[in-house]
């Protein structure tokens, strides 16, 4: 039976990681790929590494960094930010990653996920989706990082998305992202009802039962990190001990 | 020197860091002529049978890949490659190198296709392939075809994915994994160092 996937994210801007500084077993905490070299350690099933990064320069870092990453980190990584075309999406792909995670790019031009997904295969395709509940119900789609209002319901373009060729959705809560106070389940559910693909759950771990909440009542088939792992609240292991504890099948 | 054949698909850069991690002396070569004096070869792979053979054939490097491997150097394909170890594929409908007895079959029943994801494969008691792991290990997977071997004693790990399918093959030199063995953390390293001993004891 397949596990179920817990994975940190890494907010990574011109080659050094932004958050996160209790450290005191690495050399350079903020070095992205001793960073994922230590998740990998802890148990983590894959890294995402999301670039921040504006400038050009930045990108030829961030191939860099994707390329030592493949030297020393030997479970799948995601690179999600700034890939506007399916030639970024090679490159990086070519560097050594094996999915990119395109959020905005996509929702201005869908084709992107179907171009993507002809060329390298569905697999390496993830759409990224940020999402903030309605008022009056349902969620909307955001783009620019969160910050311009799409007028686009989430769990349509999460369906049209994979009719183009996405292979997961990594969906983020707006409301939850950094609150530490639990996934979006409904959400989850939500979509986990639409989609074929698998989903995964982003933005409010906090406690360790926010991770099985995710996974068992919001049918997630992943669920992604970032503080929890960076302040050192809990390591990867512990997550998935508690996991295994609740019968959610993990690979420990 | 383990020699990682460069077809055109699939992530070579990690398969050829895999190696280096476990001090394996490693090189990528697109050269069918380098073939013949590698001590092993690994053939990865991700897409479609088809295209894969084709690319091969375009090289010369499928001629090169079973004289070499008849001539009794390890081989060790993984994901597309293990397919292109069997005779023929689905997929595409295609003629493959036919070291190996068999056929290639597009996973089928009630699971998502392409299977993706953390697996665990229940290795043959005593396989080498899988010395110093537990019988029972996750492996990382990304496929929609699984390897139907004609001789089942080839089979060297099971894995249940709404069907138990061959996710393994030892017939002596020639191996092969369904899974990413780069891609699975340490328990991968473990199998590519098992293969790499495998090539210097050849």
């Amino acid at each position: 039976m397949l596990a179920k996937r817990i994975i940190p994210c890494l907010d990574v801007k011109d080659g050094r990681v932004v958050k996160g500084t209790r450290f005191v077993s690495l050399r350079d905490a903020g070095d992205p790929v001793e960073r994922a070299a230590l998740y990998e350690q802890q148990g983590a099933d894959e890294v995402v590494f999301l670039d921040i990064t504006a400038s050009i320069e930045g990108r030829d870092t961030l191939l860099d960094l994707v390329r030592r990453t493949s030297v020393s980190v030997f479970i799948p990584f995601t690179v999600g930010g700034g890939i506007r075309s399916v030639e970024d999406a090679g490159r990086v792909l070519r560097a050594g990653a094996d999915k990119v995670s395109v959020n905005t790019a996509a929702l201005e031009r869908p084709q992107l996920l179907s171009e993507g997904a002809g060329a390298y295969g569905s697999q390496c395709m993830v759409i990224a989706i940020d999402a903030r509940r309605r008022p009056s119900g349902g969620w909307q789609v955001y783009s620019h990082g969160g910050r311009v209002s799409t007028g686009r319901d989430a769990l349509e373009w999460a369906q049209e998305a994979e009719s183009l060729g996405a292979g997961e959705v990594l969906i983020t809560s707006i409301d939850s992202d950094g609150t530490q106070a639990g996934y979006d389940v409904e959400l989850l559910a939500a979509l986990a009802q639409r989609l074929g693909i698998p989903i995964i759950a982003s933005g409010g771990a906090g406690a360790l039962d926010d991770f099985r909440s995710a996974l068992q009542d919001g049918r997630a088939d992943a669920a992604l990190a970032a503080s929890v792992f960076h302040d050192g609240t809990y390591s990867v292991t512990e997550v998935k001990r508690y996991l295994d504890g609740c019968g959610v099948n993990v690979r420990i | 020197m383990i020699l990682v054949v460069d077809y055109g698909l699939g992530n070579l850069a990690s398969v050829r860091n895999a190696l280096a991690r476990v001090g394996a002396d490693a090189e990528i070569t697109s050269d069918p002529d380098r073939l013949q004096a590698a001590t092993g070869l690994i053939l990865p792979g991700v897409g479609a049978a088809s295209e894969g053979m084709k690319r091969m054939r375009a090289r010369g490097l499928d001629t090169a890949v079973v004289e070499r491997a008849r001539a009794g150097a390890p081989i060790l394909g993984i994901c597309l490659g293990m397919q292109l170890l069997f005779e023929r594929s689905d997929e595409g409908d295609a003629a493959c190198l036919g070291l190996l007895p068999g056929m290639v079959r597009r996973l089928d029943g009630p699971m998502k296709v392409p299977h993706i994801g953390w697996n665990q494969v229940e290795a043959r008691p005593g396989s080498s392939m899988f010395a110093g792991l537990q019988e029972r290990t996750y492996f990382y997977f990304v496929h929609s075809y699984i390897c139907v071997p004609t001789n089942g004693d080839v089979c060297a790990g099971t894995t249940e994915y709404g069907r138990s399918f061959t996710s393994a093959v030892v017939a002596g030199p020639v191996w092969g994994t369904q899974f990413h063995p780069e891609r699975s953390g340490e328990a991968g390293l473990r199998l590519i160092a098992n293969f790499a001993a495998l090539c210097a004891d050849c």
